[in-house]
């Protein structure tokens, strides 16, 4: 076997040229491409004066400014007055003082963070649980009309967001789901069920059915079975889905902007409103969208092996 | 397999003689059952939060309903909506922006997108983590990043403009990629391409890889040309795995809202109004609830032509 391939990879195998000028284009193309999330974190750590100087600033001294004014809320006073204040005790107080401000306040970044943490937490564990029991239904049983049952699930993934926000928005104004977080983890769990459905359905139909078999003749009951034996074998799967469900929960926009206003308001509308003394303040904006994309490009480090998996709904797999 | 006292040969005994109906009633709850204790939950979520509103809106839909005028009679109006829609120049517009939006994106992605998937099969050493480098801004949030991308166009200050002027010579403030009328669709077309490319990568590079090497090794024997090989055998093998990238990406961006409304909000004038804006300018601001849920439908209709065209091509790669 390892003779017949090694000679099959001596005329199939690029030749170390063609590798050498596809290597070049592929680390020419990522590192272009990484330069906006280069310079995201960049900004981050920028003054605000020195994050609007032209010609765009490469060299600069880092200062915990943007971070400062990504958490706290500001308020401009006369250096007489500043006088007569204590001297600054944490470090943010200091880089503030020195622009003539005090730190009146946590500003709404951590809630609205929060917020995202709990709707996407929620949210994930409702529709991996739905979509586990489901998924298991769909692979193992017979149900009438199963294709299109299943089509039915993706089909509804495929709405536009605005198209379905119109009559929810309606629902849950009579409902009083309206900005509530409750609300908002049911309606990324009626969107993300679809992808956890057939994601699992792929994963379990891969589990032989053998295996409960066995453990049903040991006495086994179909329910323990599934516990017992199938669950375990599915672990990655599972992982693998509520990892998606929960980074579409995280990125989400338009439900989030339309539905949540206030008390339930997760970060993704939250950060385009940072706004600093006269416009946009980048480096603090620049320091909640890097906050924020971090558990992402976490995520996806973890992920890279299922990633094909997941964006095709399971339909190609390596 | 553990967990049983009885000794195992005895248990299959017993479960060879046991008539399996009898068997599983003695067990509990019949797979029947189990079956449907465990798809009913899902369904009945999804008709609570997706099909419900759907008939609600398509019911909004005959109406000149108003969200913010509760108090106000509300009228059924027949076809009315639905013919002002196919006769409103704006929202012609909007379609036809759309179409750019979409045919640009997956153009420029599939073509990328392919390169980079048959550069990164050639298997240099490190290509792993290159890939997953290259995947990064496919998982971020559309919302988030597009916000950010409006900094790095702007005129003076932004990057994107500084560094075109730095390979161009083109004065950097000469030039406004979200405030012109001709540059700020091409704005929105930029951006979705670097977040979205990965995507159309990755799927490429899954369809390269299906490719038996004994099918290159039989047209190395015919001594068949790198370019003819490519042709007849990189190309159509690969060929269904394309048209699932760009149908995904397709029906993705005909949808697109969150990155459009955050980088250009449709602007500058209508330019960059795709469909979703129109939707949510239609429905949140000028509450013409019952018109825009006709647009909802029309919308909906057509996203689940594609859809219907999607799981067929899907079952083509499937049976493959």
């Amino acid at each position: 076997m390892s003779a017949r391939s090694s000679t099959a990879h001596s005329v199939v195998e690029p030749s170390s040229t063609s590798k050498l000028v596809a290597s070049v284009l592929v680390v020419v193309y990522a590192l272009v491409t990484m330069i906006p999330l280069f310079w995201i974190v960049v900004t981050s750590l920028k003054s605000p004066p020195d994050s609007i100087s032209y010609p765009p600033k490469i060299v600069f001294t880092p200062t915990i400014e943007g971070y400062c004014n990504l958490f706290t809320n500001q308020t401009r006073q006369t250096p007489e007055f500043l006088a007569t204040l204590p001297p600054a005790t944490t470090a943010c107080e200091k880089v503030t003082r020195e622009r003539n401000m005090v730190i009146v306040g946590p500003s709404n970044f951590t809630k609205r963070f929060f917020n995202s943490l709990v709707i996407a937490f929620g949210s994930t564990a409702l529709s991996v649980f739905l979509g586990t029991i489901a998924a298991y239904g769909f692979s193992r049983f017979k149900v009438p009309l199963k294709d299109d049952l299943l089509f039915f699930i993706l089909s509804t993934r495929m709405m536009p967001p605005i198209a379905v926000a119109i009559p929810i928005y309606l629902m849950y104004r009579e409902l009083g789901l309206s900005d509530t977080k409750i609300g908002m983890i049911l309606l990324y769990t009626a969107v993300n069920v679809s992808l956890a459905v057939w994601l699992l359905k792929g994963f379990i139909d891969e589990i032989p059915r053998e295996y409960e078999e066995a453990a049903m003749i040991d006495g086994y009951t179909r329910l323990q079975a599934f516990r017992k034996v199938v669950l375990p074998q599915a672990t990655t799967g599972i992982v693998a889905t509520a990892i998606f469900c929960m980074i579409f929960a995280w990125n989400e926009y338009a439900f989030a902007v339309l539905l949540t206003s206030g008390d339930a308001q997760p970060a993704p509308p939250f950060i385009p409103t940072i706004i600093g003394e006269g416009g946009m303040d980048w480096p603090a904006v620049g320091a909640g969208t890097s906050l924020f994309l971090i558990p992402i490009l976490v995520f996806t480090i973890l992920l890279r092996k299922h990633l094909l998996r997941g964006i095709t709904f399971g339909a190609v797999r390596k | 397999m553990t967990g049983s006292h009885i000794p195992d040969a005895l248990a299959n005994r017993l479960a060879t003689a046991t008539p399996p109906k009898l068997a599983a009633r003695v067990r509990g709850l019949s797979d029947k059952a189990i079956a449907w204790l465990f798809i009913t939950p899902t369904m009945i979520l999804l008709l609570a939060i997706n099909i419900f509103p759907l008939i609600w809106t398509i019911r909004l839909s005959f109406t000149n309903f108003r969200a913010n005028r509760t108090n106000a009679v509300v009228k059924g109006i027949g076809l009315d909506n639905y013919t002002s829609i196919l006769t409103d120049p704006d929202i012609w517009a909007a379609m036809q922006s759309t179409a750019h939006f979409v045919f640009w994106t997956i153009t420029l992605q599939t073509l990328i997108g392919f390169t980079l998937a048959y550069l990164l099969d050639r298997k240099f050493r490190g290509h792993g983590f290159w890939t997953t480098i290259i995947l990064i801004p496919m998982m971020l949030s559309p919302a988030v990043v597009g916000n950010f991308w409006r900094f790095l166009y702007q005129p003076q200050i932004g990057l994107f403009n500084y560094i075109i002027s730095f390979f161009t010579g083109v004065d950097p403030s000469s030039f406004e990629m979200i405030g012109s009328v001709t540059l700020a669709p091409w704005s929105i077309i930029i951006v979705d391409t670097w977040m979205w490319t990965p995507y159309v990568m990755l799927i490429c590079l899954a369809g390269l890889r299906s490719i038996p090497d004994y099918i290159y090794e039989a047209a190395e024997v015919d001594r068949a040309s790198t370019w003819r090989q490519f042709w007849s055998i990189t190309i159509p093998m690969a060929l269904p795995f394309i048209m699932l990238a760009v149908l995904f990406r397709g029906i993705e961006n005909f949808k697109m809202f969150d990155m459009v409304n955050l980088l250009t909000s449709g602007g500058p004038g209508s330019t960059t109004e795709v469909a979703s804006i129109t939707l949510k300018r239609e429905a949140f601001e000028k509450w013409r609830t019952g018109f825009s849920s006709a647009f909802a439908i029309i919308l909906f209709v057509t996203v689940f032509g594609l859809a219907n065209i999607y799981v067929k091509a899907l079952n083509q790669v499937k049976s493959r």
